[in-house]
């Protein structure tokens, strides 16, 4: 019997601006309205439950977009000491937009947006997640090669930002980011999130259907 | 009915809203009958623990008066954004103000609790998918508003940020939750009144537009907004929240280091 795959079991953080391409991309606007200025502590988002679709499902798109964006990503799954438990791929889904002024929940927190890899790697198997590398293939076709030695704020420092502003709890899964050159999909598409180490993560994206 | 989730004697208890002294509202009557005032109970969210973390959608600028407050015009969309299951405390207990900071404050809002899962619900029919109401304390720490996501988390969901309770109020005992006086004391002085009346986007609306694009299920919460009247809450301060029906939520700020 196949085990169940892996669900987060408590709240799922997402992370912005955490790869210094993705900084890099919109340092231009940084200091322009309306943000003003560069961000000072971590940007985080939260994808609700309805959002998380298990390795393995198909995945909606909205009918009232033609495409939607994969941000492949790695979660870290908290432990009952506050630790790092294990990591898990993730498939972050978004509908395009162009402003980060106000949480993109509708765009974010559309049910199915995020897919989640089928198992827990042991954090314990892990000495470094600069290590990480992770590869999003549509349809076969390779579309991101993402390096985790670049990311803003390395898997440790993030946590401890974060932790100077909330508690993340047992079962909490706070992801690293997503890379900028995120790959566009639509319906039909095959998603596969993969990294050595790591079971891949695949999923299906279909059309919603008629109302 | 009121109903309450406590704890008593070390035990974990549900119970519902009973008359003490002669005061509404003023104990609860616990599972296994006993009758115990307020003040001798510790109080938790009153929501039953669901089978997944709960989604807490909660609204910015959804009076016209406090918009007006903020400098900002009424939006044309919903200012949504979410919080993390772990921020919710219950009555009567303390909320953190961190060292340093110069301007938290309060926001007094009713809670929509959803009762059966929805989705692309009818504004018609968005009464049927509420369970019932409480009422909550969404505190902003306004010194770390940056314009990323704003409110970003760092304002918005710290822990023991947003007190809940003391009840959860069954929907048939709220016939009207669009005209429910509702106000702020601190220390005694009230400092915020308004009527739920007032939202720019109403609780059935809000059923509409969420379920347009998420599967919202029982237990999730939409808070709903707060009007002008917004102070800052130094520690020590006892801030009590009131929804006419709903409760009044008690709670007490404690410095941090």
């Amino acid at each position: 019997m196949t085990p169940s795959p892996f669900l987060p079991t408590g709240t799922v953080y997402g992370t912005l601006l955490n790869f210094r391409a993705e900084l890099d991309a919109l340092a231009p606007q940084m200091t322009q309205p309306p943000y003003k200025a560069p961000p000072k502590a971590p940007v985080l988002y939260v994808k609700t439950a309805n959002t998380w679709s298990p390795h393995g499902s198909a995945i909606t798109v909205p009918s009232s977009v033609p495409e939607v964006e994969i941000g492949a990503s790695i979660g870290m799954v908290i432990g009952a000491e506050g630790d790092v438990e294990g990591f898990v791929l993730m498939n972050d889904l978004s509908i395009p937009h162009p402003s980060f002024f106000r949480p993109p929940v509708k765009f974010k927190c559309v049910d199915g947006f995020l897919g989640v890899g089928p198992a827990l790697r042991d954090a314990q198997e892990v000495a470094d997640p600069a290590g990480f590398r992770v590869e999003v293939r549509i349809n076969g076709a390779l579309k991101q090669s993402i390096d985790f030695s670049q990311l803003v704020r390395p898997a440790q420092q993030l946590l401890t930002d974060v932790g100077e502003f909330m508690t993340l709890a047992h079962g909490d899964v706070l992801m690293l980011g997503c890379d900028a050159g995120r790959p566009l999909a639509r319906a039909g598409d095959r998603i596969e999130i993969s990294a050595p180490g790591f079971e891949t993560l695949r999923n299906t994206l279909v059309q919603e259907a008629a109302a | 009915m009121k109903h309450a989730r406590v704890i008593f004697e070390g035990r974990e208890h549900t119970g519902t809203a009973h008359e003490f002294n002669g005061q509404p509202d003023a104990a609860v009557r616990l599972d296994d009958g006993r009758i115990v005032p307020q003040e001798q109970l510790t109080w938790l969210p009153p929501l039953a623990p669901t089978p997944r973390p709960r989604t807490i959608l909660a609204l910015g600028l959804n009076y016209a008066d406090h918009a007006k407050e903020l400098e900002f015009k009424a939006p044309e969309e919903p200012l949504v954004f979410v919080k993390g299951q772990s921020t919710l405390i219950g009555h009567r207990q303390f909320t953190h103000r961190p060292a340093g900071v110069q301007f938290m404050h309060y926001e007094c809002e009713l809670a929509i609790v959803i009762g059966k899962t929805a989705k692309n619900v009818k504004r018609a029919d968005a009464y049927d998918f509420i369970g019932g109401y409480s009422v909550a304390n969404d505190y902003a720490i306004r010194d770390y508003l940056e314009n990323w996501y704003r409110p970003n988390l760092r304002v918005k969901n710290r822990d023991t940020c947003t007190p809940l309770g003391p009840w959860f109020v069954d929907a048939a005992d709220v016939p009207d939750p669009m005209a429910l006086a509702l106000k702020t004391t601190v220390n005694g002085t009230v400092t915020q009144q308004g009527n739920t009346r007032d939202m720019i986007f109403d609780a059935p609306f809000l059923v509409e537009y969420f379920s347009r694009f998420m599967t919202l299920s029982p237990g999730d919460l939409i808070l709903t907004g707060t009007p002008d009247g917004v102070v800052d809450c130094k520690p020590g301060d006892v801030v009590i929240c009131e929804i006419e029906r709903v409760g009044a939520l008690i709670n007490t700020i404690q410095g941090k280091a």
